[in-house]
């Protein structure tokens, strides 16, 4: 695994901000050689991620990094807040679960839209970072390609 | 852009959803076409979405609270346009866009809508 650029930070902190997630999310994903599908994919996954990290989380940032492993070119997306944190993961990531306001399909959703390549961390008080990756090739997503978080 | 602009044609209303929207934004679009409907003569409502690259769960949500408010206030509401890769995502999402019709095109969310749009209606009513 390689970082074939500097890894980018953007603010989160309104749904304005979402746009220009999206934006570059969109960019680096077609730089990768993603097909439109995914393109649209990754940059919808991202923006459910994003737009949990304004509404629960009271902001933070989504980090953008292309990523090499051989010849397979990707997209890897790490979303940050510092909110109250998530208690039960399992139940946050289940379809229909919403604290209120949206249709509960955020997380799961976003999961099933990079083909499981998600992984989440957070606790009550600690914030929570969610990352994320889809590859160029259509429907290969190797174990290797699962990367480690990070704490 | 501070609003979507909603046009009128006969009874029906069109609204071309363009690009990559606010949140902010799309909520004040379901506040104008919930006014537009009400001011009065509009029976169909088309959203046409062809210009939309991505619609995430909360714009799609707002879709269906559009659908639903028209209904309420007398008006069906036609979706049309639906890019290929929005659809698939969407399905993949678990999404459903329950309330409102879907047609292929604008010519086809017009046609759907018929009489509606007859060029006598055009002539009976006001911008």
């Amino acid at each position: 695994m390689s970082l074939s650029t500097a890894p980018a930070a953007l603010p989160v902190r309104s749904d304005v901000d979402l746009i220009a997630v999206r934006e570059a999310a969109r960019t680096a994903a077609a730089d990768a050689g993603f097909s439109l599908v995914n393109q649209t994919k990754l940059v919808t996954a991202v923006s459910e991620l994003a737009r949990n990290a304004v509404v629960h989380g009271g902001g933070g940032e989504v980090r953008i990094d292309s990523v090499q492993q051989g010849s397979l070119r990707g997209v890897r997306l790490v979303v940050t807040d510092q909110g109250p944190g998530i208690e039960d993961i399992a139940q946050a990531l289940t379809d229909g679960h919403t604290t209120g306001h949206g249709l509960g399909l955020g997380l799961g959703g976003a999961k099933r839209l990079v083909n499981n390549d998600f992984t989440i961390e957070s606790a009550p008080g600690q914030g929570t970072t969610v990352t994320i990756a889809m590859w160029a090739t259509p429907g290969l997503t190797p174990i290797q390609a699962r990367l480690p978080v990070r704490s | 852009m501070d609003r979507i602009p909603i046009l009128r044609l006969g009874s029906v209303l069109i609204v071309s959803v363009q690009g990559d929207l606010a949140d902010a934004l799309a909520v004040a679009l379901r506040h104008d076409v919930g006014a537009a409907v009400s001011s009065g003569g509009i029976t169909g409502v088309i959203l046409d979405v062809s210009g939309v690259a991505i619609v995430d769960s909360y714009l799609g949500r707002v879709l269906t609270e559009i659908a639903a408010d028209c209904s309420l206030l007398g008006a069906s509401t036609v979706v049309a346009g639906i890019k290929p890769a929005v659809a698939i995502t969407l399905v993949e999402m678990g999404f459903r866009l329950d309330g409102a019709r879907t047609a292929r095109s604008l010519e086809a969310a017009v046609a759907m809508l018929g009489a509606d749009v007859a060029p006598t209606a055009i002539l009976g009513s006001g911008p």
